[in-house]
């Protein structure tokens, strides 16, 4: 079974590097089909283990070499599969696969074909080693790979100025959080002497709570950067600025859920301080209902979704913090089908636009678009959370989560923002697929994507539609190593009247939408209407003057401060002293070039000159060596 | 009275010193190789008396071998002064400055 | 006593010659005088009782090397006095006999010599010849080989660098033909 973890872990290793042998020539086929066959190979693989770790409970643990071996440091190159890791496996492998072959279409025009499949495939590699790793160095290395390869794709077209911003924005706020979580890291080393979760989790509960506080912290600030809650959210909607595969694979469906992963994989962690579980959870929620409001108004489809991703991971985190860890990946699950699948519904709409991404000059694609419109309505309900769809039982399950451990305040903020994601989505849906075809005003001629690249989303259509009903199976399976909490609402009244009012309420939203958006009336706005000048409108379009505070109060006081230090003490002191140390050297070398006047008796003369000075030491040194006692106390009388 | 080691160091040193100050003031290069003389001429001194008062001849032979070589440079010596003198007519050291850095 | 007396007498003998050597400005005194100081100097040896030594000094430095310049000086007129741009006097005094200070300091200072272990001892009874003859052809048998290859490229250099038209005879040549050899080597030699 070693074998299938191995194939599973380094077949992306060997696609991306296959495909970066390509790295510089010009676009070629094979460069996208065989890293997408190995990772079908890794999804192959992730399947048997996973069949495995369901029929038999076992939990594969490898130690395939020692990495840091020094003093009292033991840290393995090890790998673990068990219930929590087999399942984010199984997500990674899955979703970037269908990424793979959708973006062999998706890319086929584009002239870094072979580079972005280098760069896909060995986020997948590092994603895995994030989620197989077995202690929290190796977690680290992937943390750190899939944000150097969100670097790579994020500035993926590197031509684009705003793309290399956005990338460069997204790594420098990773980097502000990975040092906290680097420290958090430090801490659970410091404290427990060991970085495998087992042992540091078995340790934990011996310590001092202070300490297991600060840890729960420190790592929490980790998964906020990779994840992108609030204050470090800005950068996930730039992200955008990616190709849309890339926005399905890393910024929806994998990277940015890690942060979730690492509270579950420290749920033991996380258990014994409450206090930061419900302030993860608080977070958590605001986080839902803050970015959920952003997607109500944006122009730009993506960022729409991106929005949305932002929001739902809040809802996860609402539901790690409260201790609901089964939940919060149950929830990761199913959103990355569904997320992923909206996202590359998304990629067939902008192709078909011709990259135009704002949805009111669109409208009426559904004559076109069949399979794509299909797709991404269902997408869409499955995210709103209608019944039977994967979202329902997901999203409701977390807000079940918060009414019975009896946190209303959060309880009715997701359940708000569950309404409000019903009506962004649909807005979206109903001004690219419905309504007058505005379209025709800017001269497109949309088309349906390729059959291939349908068929190929179609494996998340199926799970978007039935990943739900796999609830209970998967239940049994990751509460082996998760918390076994049920949360069951124990009237069954309440139980109804909960559940239909929150159907109700999000097919209320759903019609809303669509009855304010598919009208007649549907302008591409101009900046001059009523409700565009509103404040409210301004507040969110611009995303509350987040970005614009850090531009001005951050970045520039950043950058006036860097100015000071450039003009004052770069070029001052530093460079001074280099400079200086230089002119020392010149300004010797001018002086002393007199004395190779190349006359043989002045070069005798200093050569004599030299004897002496070399005599003196001697003399001096001997001196010394004879009076070393005495010149020890006379040093010490003088306090050196 | 007794001569010691010491005193046939100091002699030496004096001889050297004598063979520095013509190395140094001298202008002439066959005056110039007449000090060198003086310089290895000192230092086999010390080199014959270290070694009879320690009763060692590894003394006596590095003042052979300084022999061998003095005998060496004197021939090599004379040879290139002959060919600059061919040359140039002359042999004072003010005149060679090719070796101007 | 006998030793004391001798040791001054040559002391100041060679001091003397050799202060000569260095401040005369004719090069045949000086000649004469080094010769004179090379031979007190091996007077030293025979004191210390370093005969070999002693007796290869003067047959070597007295004998060949003073020959040998006294033949090299024959190329060069040594009849005029040598006329010698004078530097700075006080500098060379200064750094020559600051150095002597230096080394008398050190000389004087008292020696770690105490432990000082005999590697190739005087043996008793043998002649100083056959103590050296005794270690220089068991110990010192490679350096000497090597200090007679080095004695024989020098002699062999010696002849190739001053032996170029060695086969004209200056002598017999008339001035007209001397003038002319003189132009062409200004020539070949600009």
């Amino acid at each position: 079974m070693e074998l299938f973890l191995y194939t599973a872990l380094f077949s992306p290793l060997v696609g991306s590097l296959f495909a970066a042998l390509f790295g510089a020539s010009p676009k070629i086929k094979i460069a996208g089909i065989v890293p997408s066959a190995l990772l079908g190979v890794s999804l192959f693989s992730s399947t048997m283990l996973l069949i495995l770790v369901f029929t038999t409970d076992i939990t594969l643990h490898v130690e395939m070499m020692t990495w840091i071996a020094t003093g009292d440091l033991y840290i393995p190159f090890g790998f673990v599969v068990d219930q929590v890791s087999v399942v984010m496996m199984m997500v990674v492998t899955l979703v970037s696969t269908v990424v793979h072959v959708y973006a062999i279409g998706y890319m086929e025009n584009d002239k870094g074909f072979n580079r972005f499949f280098s760069w896909l495939s060995a986020f997948v590699f590092s994603m895995m080693v994030l989620v197989m790793s077995d202690n929290f160095a190796g977690l680290f290395i992937g943390w750190e790979g899939v944000g150097l390869c969100s670097w790579g794709l994020i500035g993926f077209w590197y031509k684009k100025e705003s793309a290399t911003w956005a990338a460069n924005e997204a790594f420098i706020m990773n980097r502000i959080a990975d040092l906290a979580m680097l420290i958090g890291i430090f801490l659970v080393y410091w404290n427990t002497g060991t970085l495998q979760y087992y042992a540091a989790f078995t340790a934990m509960p011996s310590l001092d709570s202070a300490i297991l506080v600060w840890m729960g912290i420190f790592l929490f600030i980790g998964a906020m950067g990779k994840s992108a809650q609030f204050p470090l959210h800005t950068w996930l909607a730039d992200a955008m600025e990616g190709p849309t595969p890339v926005s399905a694979l890393i910024h929806a469906a994998t990277m940015v859920t890690a942060g979730v992963y690492l509270v579950v994989r420290a749920s033991p962690l996380y258990d014994l301080i409450p206090s930061v579980g419900l302030f993860i959870a608080s977070l958590g929620a605001f986080v839902a209902l803050f970015a959920a409001s952003m997607a109500l108004v944006n122009r730009d489809m993506k960022r729409v979704i991106a929005y949305s991703t932002l929001s739902q991971l809040g809802y996860m985190f609402a539901a790690a913090g409260l201790g609901a860890y089964w939940v919060a990946l149950f929830h990761l699950m199913a959103h990355a089908f569904f997320k992923a699948l909206l996202f590359l519904g998304a990629g067939n709409v902008m192709h078909a636009m011709h990259d135009e991404l704002d949805p009111f000059k669109m409208g009426g694609l559904n004559k076109v678009m069949k399979g794509t419109f299909v797709m991404m309505t269902v997408a869409s309900v499955a995210l709103a959370g209608i019944f039977p769809l994967a979202g329902f039982f997901s999203k409701d399950l977390i807000l079940e989560v918060a009414f019975v451990e009896n946190h209303y305040i959060i309880y009715s903020v997701l359940l708000f923002t569950a309404g409000l994601t019903a009506f962004y989505s649909f807005r979206l849906v109903a001004l690219i697929f419905h309504g007058e075809e505005r379209y025709k005003l800017f001269g497109i001629h949309p088309h349906e994507a390729h059959k291939f690249m349908l068929v190929a989303m179609s494996p998340l259509l199926l799970l978007a539609v039935i990943a739900g009903s796999f609830k209970m199976t998967y239940f049994e399976m990751v509460t082996k190593v998760l918390p076994e909490l049920e949360y069951h609402i124990h009237h069954p009244i309440t139980f109804w009247i909960m559940t239909i009012g929150t159907q109700l309420f999000v097919a209320g939203a759903i019609l809303y939408a669509y009855k304010k958006y598919t009208s007649r009336e549907i302008k591409v706005p101009d900046g001059t209407s009523k409700m565009e000048n509103s404040f409210g409108y301004k507040l969110l379009i611009n995303q509350y003057y987040i970005p614009y505070f850090y531009e001005e109060y951050l970045v520039k006081a950043y950058r006036e401060l860097s100015d000071v230090l450039w003009t004052k003490v770069d070029q001052k002191v530093v460079d001074g002293t280099v400079d200086g140390i230089a002119n020392i050297l010149y300004n010797t070398g001018d002086t002393t070039r007199v004395m190779q006047s190349g006359n043989l008796s002045t070069m005798l003369k200093w050569m004599v000159a030299g004897t002496v000075a070399l005599l003196s030491l001697a003399v001096v040194f001997g001196l010394a060596a004879r009076y070393s006692g005495e010149i020890k106390i006379f040093l010490s009388g003088l306090g050196v | 009275m007794e001569i010691g080691l010491n005193h046939y160091l100091v002699l030496s040193t004096i001889l050297f010193a004598i063979g520095l100050v013509g190395v140094m003031r001298r202008k002439n290069l066959l005056m110039l190789f007449f000090a060198t003389e003086i310089l290895l001429n000192a230092v086999n001194i010390s080199f014959a008396a270290i070694s009879h008062y320690y009763g060692d001849l590894t003394g006596q032979m590095f003042a052979f071998f300084v022999i061998a070589i003095a005998a060496s440079e004197v021939a090599v010596g004379l040879g290139l002064l002959i060919v600059w003198h061919k040359k140039h007519n002359n042999i004072d050291l003010d005149n060679m400055s090719s070796m101007r850095g | 006593m006998f030793e004391a007396i001798a040791f001054y007498l040559f002391a100041f003998l060679t001091i003397a010659m050799f202060y000569i050597t260095v401040t005369t400005s004719q090069a045949l005194y000086a000649l004469s005088a080094l010769a004179a100081g090379m031979i007190f100097i091996s007077a030293f040896f025979f004191i210390l009782g370093a005969d070999f030594l002693g007796a290869v000094q003067i047959i070597v430095y007295s004998g060949a090397v003073m020959a040998l310049y006294a033949f090299g000086m024959m190329f060069f007129d040594t009849t005029r006095d040598v006329k010698e741009k004078q530097g700075n006097k006080a500098i060379i005094i200064g750094l020559s006999s600051l150095a002597a200070l230096l080394v008398v300091v050190i000389v004087s200072a008292p020696i770690v010599g105490n432990n000082v272990e005999a590697f190739y001892p005087m043996v008793e009874g043998a002649g100083n010849t056959q103590e050296v003859g005794m270690v220089l052809f068991t110990k010192y048998l490679v350096p000497f080989e090597v200090a007679a290859v080095m004695l024989l490229v020098a002699m062999i250099a010696g002849i190739v660098l001053a032996g170029k038209k060695m086969d004209l005879s200056l002598t017999l040549m008339s001035d007209s033909e001397l003038m002319n050899m003189k132009e062409e080597d200004k020539k070949v030699n600009v």
